[in-house]
């Protein structure tokens, strides 16, 4: 009891929650706040924002690697400071855009951007910044980077984000491991483990909760057992699909492999109702090898998809609308992938994935 | 000054290329911090390697039991010591974005003094539920760095089986498009569970999102429990001016390919200006002298791709509100799920009307935290359950709004059905 009165006073948090947004609205957006009537893009980068009231907003987007040092948060406030008007947003998309109420200073603002190798881009039909995730910076699952990952590949597109030239907006997302924190997208690159867990059967009993790792099991194939005396789980190796969700609940499970888990690609994720409903993204290729600094093959593969919708798509084709129109045969065909049997669903609800009819594409 | 840097080949690729590099951000770092030099190491082997050497562990606030991710090392050598010893501890701390991400800079600034004393100074606009991520602190400086955010009036975000952080599109503060104050949703929701966001009790986590419009900026489909996309009852709007400027820019190629060819419902129809009918759903505009286009808004489904191509010249509607889907989430465990439709339609234009919408959310939590398996989903429950009992425990009426297609199967009793048909006589009657 002594102890407790010798403790030091914590401080109790405020739980203030969500912060309200009208304290760092640019003013003009504040003045106008639900009251717009349209906008159109001047140049790859730009937004102009037009209000009913006839008050106008230019909005300058530019990218960034997300995780930032403070020097280059504070370089772009400067930035903001000195050649904005102070007010600053973030995308989803980690690009930043600066808003201003005077059109003088975008073409001033961009110099100034580029000058400090800030890319201006990221608007319309352009290939905007890669949703990603935390990869080995600073995930306990990871089976990829994130950041080296999107620098490798944003190094390769940077031009197609700095122009609007594809046939529609593209969205990419990297993913670390299966559970895709990095989400639905035109391309999304996620890690695909190749090879069953190895367990440490020394460490199981003492770190994971038994019951709910093998309650987390999608294809039920985790089982108690004895081994070597000790409490611990074992796979059915026939039934183990290499998903690794047993990972993050019991480490001991080892799912990460230098060489086995290799990285996939996934084509056609829209989470946008314009023209068709949203849809999800569908794997065309995987066993690329997860090939750090630079991952040169999944970039290989990727532009080489971003290559032939460019080409072939039609003006407004998000990639999942392209494909519908030209067939999975021709996809495969164009873009060389090589169609496996591993590409044909057999999870649940996959029969809705298969052909029930006669509509082929010759 | 810091120590001198280990040795990173593998990282000083990252350095090459045009793309802002975050290596040259951690290097400049680790000019002034041995902290930040170790965490390099660290990463340095793991691109060596292959393999990610962080383990979670048991690190919070004073007050809360989430928000901090709990970072420690798993890189040990033979002595079972931290081979980089300095960045041993590396946790993140979660914080709760203002809705639509806007923020001025001297807010800003204040973070990254914040950061630069007592973390890495590496900060990420945003991860992916939305929060701030203040990357690497040690455990000892995590409360003191949390204590100078939170004055600021910046509050912890969700972690674990908790409410998650959330997320709006810029929406009302800047988007014509937008259809409620996706800013107002945003607070008025969230607000309502900071008892859940910050003491994780729930099955497993629970994520809302908001977007203003169903171009769904917020990805809010596919990744949201419960998913607020704004929308629309009446008629398109248009505007004459801005559809003839459109016209004689784009011309009547592009009218016909990118838009009427485009139209999901075929609803979207361009027509000699003689032979447009008027009524009701009829929205109608002149692109030329002699062509208009003609809309019927009875089979529009909100997809918004007239509305994107002719910005302006067509505008979403005036009895805005927004649809309301619960149960999306990504892969595991039994595949990913998009939201499905429970509300059609809900207005958000009051205080009273969004009250409602706080009303229905707390009555989901409330049916989740009762009802979901340990590490379910909300979508995964319902998927489990049935969708028409979730709409029967949160007293929806079912609609036809909510289906793609009626039952393709007879596997289901229906002794009860003259009784449902008695009920739904029997409220229509009411109305």
């Amino acid at each position: 009891m002594n102890q407790a009165v010798t403790k030091p006073q914590m401080r109790k948090p405020k739980e203030t929650g969500v912060p309200d947004n009208k304290q760092y609205l640019h003013p003009t957006l504040l003045k106008n706040y639900g009251d717009w009537r349209y906008h159109d893009r001047p140049r790859p980068g730009v937004l102009h924002h037009v209000a009913n009231s006839g008050d106008e907003v230019w909005t300058v987007r530019a990218g960034t690697a997300r995780q930032m040092d403070v020097y280059t948060i504070r370089l772009l406030c400067d930035i903001a400071d000195n050649f904005a008007e102070g007010r600053v947003r973030f995308t989803i998309r980690s690009n930043i855009e600066f808003i201003v109420s005077d059109e003088a200073k975008v073409a001033p603002m961009i110099a100034e951007l580029e000058k400090h190798g800030f890319p201006v881009g990221g608007t319309g039909n352009s290939i905007t910044m890669i949703a990603h995730t935390q990869g080995w910076l600073h995930c306990d699952i990871p089976g990829t980077d994130a950041s080296g990952v999107v620098k490798s590949l944003m190094d390769e597109l940077i031009v197609e984000f700095k122009r609007e030239e594809m046939p529609n907006r593209v969205h990419l997302s990297t993913s670390c491991c299966e559970i895709n924190c990095g989400g639905q997208a035109d391309i999304a690159i996620i890690v695909q483990h190749t090879k069953p867990p190895v367990i440490n059967h020394e460490l199981v009993a003492n770190v994971c909760e038994r019951p709910a790792v093998v309650a987390r099991c999608p294809v039920a194939a985790i089982r108690p057992a004895m081994v070597n005396g000790k409490p611990s789980l074992e796979i059915d190796e026939s039934k183990c699909m290499c998903c690794g969700a047993c990972y993050p609940p019991c480490p001991p499970m080892q799912i990460n492999d230098p060489e086995y888990s290799k990285l996939a690609i996934w084509v056609g994720g829209k989470n946008s109702n314009a023209r068709g409903k949203p849809t999800f993204m569908k794997m065309v290729a995987s066993g690329l090898p997860n090939n750090a600094p630079r991952w040169p093959e999944v970039a290989a593969a990727v532009k080489n998809i971003l290559t032939v919708y460019k080409d072939d798509a039609r003006p407004w084709e998000r990639i999942a609308d392209w494909i519908d129109r030209i067939g999975w045969p021709r996809f495969f065909e164009k873009t060389g992938l090589p169609f496996t049997k591993y590409l044909i669903d057999d999870w649940r609800g996959s029969r809705y994935n298969l052909n029930a009819s006669t509509h082929i594409r010759f | 000054m810091a120590k001198k840097l280990h040795d990173t080949p593998n990282l000083d690729e990252l350095e090459k290329g045009e793309w802002p590099s975050f290596v040259t951000g951690l290097k400049e770092l680790a000019k002034e911090k041995d902290y930040v030099v170790d965490l390099l190491g660290q990463l340095e082997t793991s691109y060596k390697n292959r393999k990610g050497y962080w383990k979670g562990g048991t690190v919070g606030v004073y007050g809360y039991g989430g928000g901090v991710i709990p970072r420690f090392t798993e890189l040990k050598d033979e002595a079972g010591q931290p081979v980089f010893k300095d960045a041993a501890e590396f946790h993140t701390i979660r914080v709760m974005p203002p809705p639509g991400m806007h923020y001025d800079t001297a807010i800003l600034r204040k973070f990254c003094d914040i950061w630069d004393q007592h973390g890495s100074g590496l900060i990420a606009f945003h991860g992916q539920s939305g929060d701030i991520m203040f990357q690497g602190a040690t455990t000892e400086n995590v409360q003191k760095a949390f204590d100078e955010i939170n004055e600021l009036g910046f509050d912890l975000g969700g972690a674990g089986p908790a409410v998650r952080t959330s997320m709006s599109c810029v929406g009302a503060a800047r988007c014509e498009q937008s259809c409620y104050d996706e800013a107002r949703a945003h607070r008025s929701v969230l607000n309502t569970f900071l008892d859940d966001i910050h003491r994780p009790s729930l099955p497993y986590k629970f994520k809302f999102k908001f977007s203003g419009c169903p171009n769904d900026c917020m990805d809010s489909v596919q990744r949201a429990d419960m998913a607020v996309i704004g929308t629309w009852r009446d008629n398109i709007r248009t505007d004459e001016g801005l559809a003839k400027k459109w016209f004689a820019k784009h011309g009547m190629d592009e009218l016909v390919n990118d838009v009427v060819a485009r139209c999901p419902t075929k609803t979207f129809q361009v027509k000699e200006i003689g032979k447009i009918k008027a009524g009701e759903h009829i929205s109608s505009v002149a692109v030329s002298d002699t062509h208009a286009v003609e809309i019927n808004n009875q089979d529009c489904v909100r997809c918004m791709h007239c509305i994107n191509v002719m910005t302006g010249a067509l505008a979403t509607g005036s009895d805005k509100g927004a649809t309301v889907l619960i149960g999306g989430k990504s892969h595991l465990k039994i595949g990913g799920l998009m939201g499905t439709v429970v509300i059609p339609f809900i207005k958000l234009d009051t205080e009273e009307n969004v009250e409602k919408l706080v009303d229905f959310a707390q009555r989901t939590i409330e049916f989740f935290a009762e009802n979901a398996l340990e590490h379910e989903r909300t979508g995964e429950m319902i998927e489990r359950i049935g969708l028409a009992n979730f709409l029967d425990a949160m007293e929806i009426d079912v609609d036809p709004a909510m289906v793609s297609s009626p039952r393709m199967n007879p596997y289901v009793r229906t002794d009860g059905w003259d009784d449902e048909v008695a009920k739904i006589n029997a409220k229509k009657q009411a109305a």
